[in-house]
């Protein structure tokens, strides 16, 4: 099943997502990267790391961000990650709570990494710029 | 002139004491426009340097600046962690294995930094951000190194064209980051980011005139 890391300025607003998606897809590995280290809004590159490490399998993860800097500290957070691992990740432009939320239903019917990318496409939000 | 990694070392707390000393500041020129915790993080992380840069022997500039990075990215928060660290980082590669850093390092070491910030924001030139500080700062050096000018009078005026570009981001819109939001409503607003940037190349030159 492939993992889900949901990464938000705010511990809360993470653990909500989680919640959320939870209620349709309690067996899919979910972790939560949200705030910083010492409980102040924001986000950080070790905690991401962690979050991804801890719902990683041979699956993959999908990992959704919230706002501007998250995704830059999402992309830092891939650079420390092991290659074997690194290349199972795949970082995804959607709001984190219907992304989260189909993402999880997604992975929880057995859908791959890439067919839940795919399905995920119709949510983009210009968060990455191409 | 060049410096060794005890003066980079030095430096380094001298940034960490003027982001300290500025951090009310800058969170307030983040709070008109953003979300008003640019000063705070940044004080934070650079406290984290400090602490980290403590037990070094200053043998490698690169490894100094590759914690100084490190420390940021970790620690910050917000945008300022993985721009600034990363900033650092490229640094770091510039300057791996070296023990002293004339001017002509420093140029290769604020291109790399640039580049970096270039690379991890997608951000250009008049998107109302650090680069519209350190990109003229930048231009100012090479020239400087180009023409042979004396290191203090070229560390002078690329702070002065640092600042310059501090003011410019008055006069422009954010497109990036949380002040993108705002659109035209950012303009008469200075970048807290691009002051930052513009503070710490000072300190840099402050503690290179003093020769201390």
């Amino acid at each position: 099943m492939v993992g889900l890391a949901i990464v938000s300025h705010s511990e809360k607003l993470a653990l909500g997502v989680i919640e959320l998606a939870g209620q349709m897809a309690w067996d899919v590995p979910m972790a939560a990267a949200g705030g910083t280290k010492d409980g102040r809004l924001g986000t950080d590159p070790d905690k991401i790391t962690t979050a991804i490490n801890e719902v990683f399998s041979e699956d993959g993860v999908i990992v959704l961000f919230d706002l501007g800097s998250s995704y830059m500290n999402t992309e830092m957070s891939l650079e420390f990650l092991d290659d074997e691992i690194r290349e199972k990740v795949i970082i995804i432009d959607a709001p984190i709570v219907e992304g989260g939320v189909a993402a999880a239903i997604q992975s929880s019917i057995g859908k791959t990494l890439s067919e839940i990318k795919e399905g995920l496409k119709d949510l983009k939000l210009g968060k990455i710029s191409e | 002139m060049s410096v060794n990694g005890l003066k980079i070392i030095d430096i380094l707390n001298k940034i960490a004491d003027v982001i300290d000393e500025n951090k009310f500041y800058l969170t307030e020129l983040d709070a008109a426009i953003g979300d008003g915790d640019h000063g705070l993080n940044m004080s934070k992380g650079f406290a984290v340097v400090k602490e980290k840069l403590k037990e070094d022997t200053g043998s490698n500039i690169g490894d100094i600046l590759k914690k100084t990075g490190m420390a940021l990215v970790s620690n910050v928060g917000g945008a300022s962690g993985p721009l600034y660290g990363t900033a650092f980082l490229k640094a770091a590669v510039v300057m791996n294995g070296k023990g002293e850093m004339d001017l002509f390092d420093f140029v290769m070491v604020l291109q790399a930094a640039l580049d970096g910030i270039k690379m991890r924001g997608k951000a250009e030139p008049d998107d109302k951000t650090m680069i519209d500080a350190i990109e003229p700062a930048l231009n100012v050096l090479k020239d400087g190194v180009e023409k042979r000018l004396p290191v203090k009078v070229t560390l002078k005026e690329a702070v002065d064209a640092a600042y310059r570009g501090v003011e410019h981001t008055k006069e422009i819109t954010a497109r990036k980051g949380r002040a993108s939001y705002l659109g035209e409503r950012s303009i008469g607003h200075q970048d807290p980011g691009a002051t930052s940037s513009a503070l710490i190349l000072d300190t840099i030159y402050q503690a290179i005139a003093d020769g201390r």
